[in-house]
């Protein structure tokens, strides 16, 4: 009888979390194939946050005119609104990527299923997810880091570390997202973290005005949104106001995509594992 | 063969001690083990302490209508399912602790196509075989030829929505074939395929059977599990009901031919056992009469002999689903 036997895979000689990852990447290649044909939609996502800064940064800024700050320094209102739109962006890019495209792939095209017939587990799956998703997000940022230096709304020395604290924003709006895709089931449940969650979050996190001028209630729930700490620690970073409040922000975020994570690889697993 | 492996056409015959890596629990030529194997969704038994051994190099099936577990079993093969209670073993491995380096030995046709809808048909390929770590330029070969193996080389560059039924699931063959494995999976292969489509695909893996390739196949179709498999077991109700060759269960479980009567209800209200002494055997369908006789021929004559009015008379050899019919008192497509 005919038989074709070769030899099995070697035995994981990596160790655990670096196979993960190694295995990971395919989604990464995965997505970027499919982006081949489709690279637009990602260029157009990097508009939003820009035009939102020549309309209302610049735009309104007239009006607004410039803001003293505590230390005494006088800035520009786009330079105050830019660093909300820069967590803006790679809220965008992680939404786009975790939220939208996730959802289509577990519910609708069974991507996932396919992949679990493969070496690929639940864990390299949602790794490889968010890999992808914080690729674009940084992406955005950094164009728009870019556009900030370019405009010179980078007024601080700070701002060195804008890029390393968006990726860390990312992580935790990227973990958030795939958390959140797991409990969608249907296209109308995306009206609830759209327009109860995602919008006001956008628009009351300190983005456009100080949050100071909420009442003290309404303050301390904004303090609960990731949006609010990823913009007040980038606005610290780019005009340069750094205080332990820094701390409490990275802080936040490091907790925030923790529990995201954890979720997301928990459900996605009930999910697909039947 | 550019990364040293064998090219489709060409597959090594031979099975060498330690190609199997893990924990021996099977005897080498045993690829899946499964013992008491259950599945339970909730309070539903999908899979109800199932016992068969799939030897290296065979085709293997499961018959059975639908809900009968094939899915569930198929799944718990492929570590795509864990499995509730009993032991299972699929090339000397277990799924529940191994399931990575299992399924980077098989190949899994699912049920239901899962081709990726955003890629074109190439793509499926190559990217298929990333997942499996295979070079770039190796998975473009091997795509290649792959792609001509299921007649698919002149839509390589389409997207799959516009593919037909068919080349979906040759598609979804050769995709499954991308990493060369030595078992291969088939989930209801040709279900809702045309008379034509379905045979291209017989013809596919006849011809992985012929290179040694074991094959484990699903089928409600008992002409498919007749043409395909080398031995079977019938499914029914979660169980295994009967385990053999097509030809051993048609010679345990039937009679070498069937006549099949359809009369008038009047007729048939009238018979009053008279068929009985006809044949070995008689099964009372809705549409017709089924006779069980080793001549057919010859329980026809005596029924002329009884002065029975008879509408149209068949004399056909036993089949499957005859197998079937008797192990269970249903026919496997209602
Ligand atoms: N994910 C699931 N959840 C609950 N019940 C399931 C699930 N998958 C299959 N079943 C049930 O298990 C039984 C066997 O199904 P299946 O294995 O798909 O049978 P077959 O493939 O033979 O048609 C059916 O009653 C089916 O409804
Ligand atoms: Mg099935």
């Amino acid at each position: 009888m005919a038989v074709v036997v070769r030899p099995a895979a070697a035995p994981p000689l990596i160790p655990g979390a670096i196979a993960s990852f190694l295995r990971a990447r395919r989604l990464v290649q995965r997505n970027a194939m499919v982006y081949r044909h489709t690279w637009i939609v990602i260029v157009s996502g990097f508009f939003e946050p820009l035009f939102y800064l020549l309309g209302i940064g610049y735009g309104l800024g007239t009006i607004v005119g410039t803001l003293p700050l505590p230390d005494g320094r006088i800035i520009t209102y786009a330079a105050f609104v830019a660093p909300a739109l820069l967590a803006q962006s790679t809220m965008n890019g992680a939404i786009s990527e975790t939220i939208f495209n996730v959802f289509f792939k577990l519910n609708f095209e069974k991507t996932y299923d396919a992949i679990l017939a493969t070496p690929l587990g639940i864990t390299d799956i949602a790794l490889g997810e968010l890999m992808w998703a914080l690729i674009r997000a940084t992406i955005y940022a950094a164009a728009f880091v870019a556009v900030m230096l370019a405009m010179g709304l980078l007024i601080s020395p700070w701002a060195i570390l804008a890029l390393p604290a968006s990726l860390l924003a990312s992580i935790a709006f990227c973990s958030a997202g795939l958390e959140v895709t797991t409990y969608l089931r249907t296209v109308q449940d995306f009206d609830l973290p759209f327009g109860l969650v995602i919008m006001p979050m956008f628009l009351f996190s300190g983005t456009f005005f100080p949050i100071s001028v909420y009442p003290p209630i309404i303050q301390i729930v904004v303090q609960f949104t990731p949006l609010y700490h990823a913009i007040a620690m980038l606005r610290g970073l780019t005009i340069g106001l750094v205080d332990w409040t820094m701390l409490v922000h990275v802080g936040y975020l490091v907790v925030f995509a923790a529990i995201g994570m954890f979720v997301a690889r928990r459900r996605l697993a009930t999910k697909l594992v039947k | 063969m550019l990364d040293g492996r064998p090219a489709l056409g060409r597959m090594i015959p031979a099975l060498t001690a330690g190609t199997i890596s893990a924990p021996m629990t099977t005897t080498p030529d045993v690829l899946i083990r499964a013992r008491a194997l259950t599945k339970q969704f909730g309070a539903l038994t999908a899979v109800d302490g199932v016992d068969f051994d799939v030897h290296v190099g065979e085709a293997f099936g499961f018959l059975g209508p639908n809900g009968a577990g094939k899915t569930s079993t198929m799944r718990m093969i492929a570590c795509s399912s864990p499995m509730s209670s009993g032991e299972l073993s699929v090339v000397g491995m277990n799924p529940t602790k191994q399931g990575a380096q299992i399924k980077a030995r098989l190949g899994v046709v699912p049920q239901i196509d899962n081709l990726d809808a955003e890629l074109t048909v190439l793509e499926n390929l190559l990217m298929y075989a990333r997942y499996f770590d295979i070079p770039g330029e190796s998975a473009r070969a091997r795509a290649a030829e792959l792609l001509d193996f299921v007649q698919l080389t002149d839509r390589a560059n389409d997207q799959v929505e516009p593919l037909s039924g068919g080349m979906k699931r040759r598609l979804t063959i050769a995709r499954a074939l991308i990493n060369e494995p030595e078992l291969i999976l088939l989930d209801e292969p040709t279900t809702g395929l045309d008379p034509q489509a379905r045979h291209l695909v017989w013809d596919r893996l006849y011809r992985l059977k012929s290179r040694g390739v074991t094959l484990v196949i699903t089928t409600h179709y008992m002409d498919e599990a007749e043409q395909l498999c080398d031995r079977l077991v019938v499914m029914d109700h979660a169980k295994i009901v009967a385990e053999g060759s097509p030809r051993e269960l048609i010679e345990r479980y039937s009679t070498r031919e069937v006549l099949e009567l359809r009369l008038t209800d009047a007729t048939r209200a009238s018979l009053n056992g008279r068929l009985d002494s006809v044949a070995e055997r008689v099964e009372d369908l809705p549409d017709r009469i089924l006779l069980y006789a080793a001549d057919g021929e010859q329980a026809l004559e005596k029924i002329h002999a009884q002065q029975i009015p008879i509408e149209s008379a068949l004399v056909r050899r036993s089949t499957l689903e005859d197998v079937f019919l008797r192990l269970t008192g249903r026919t496997l497509i209602e």
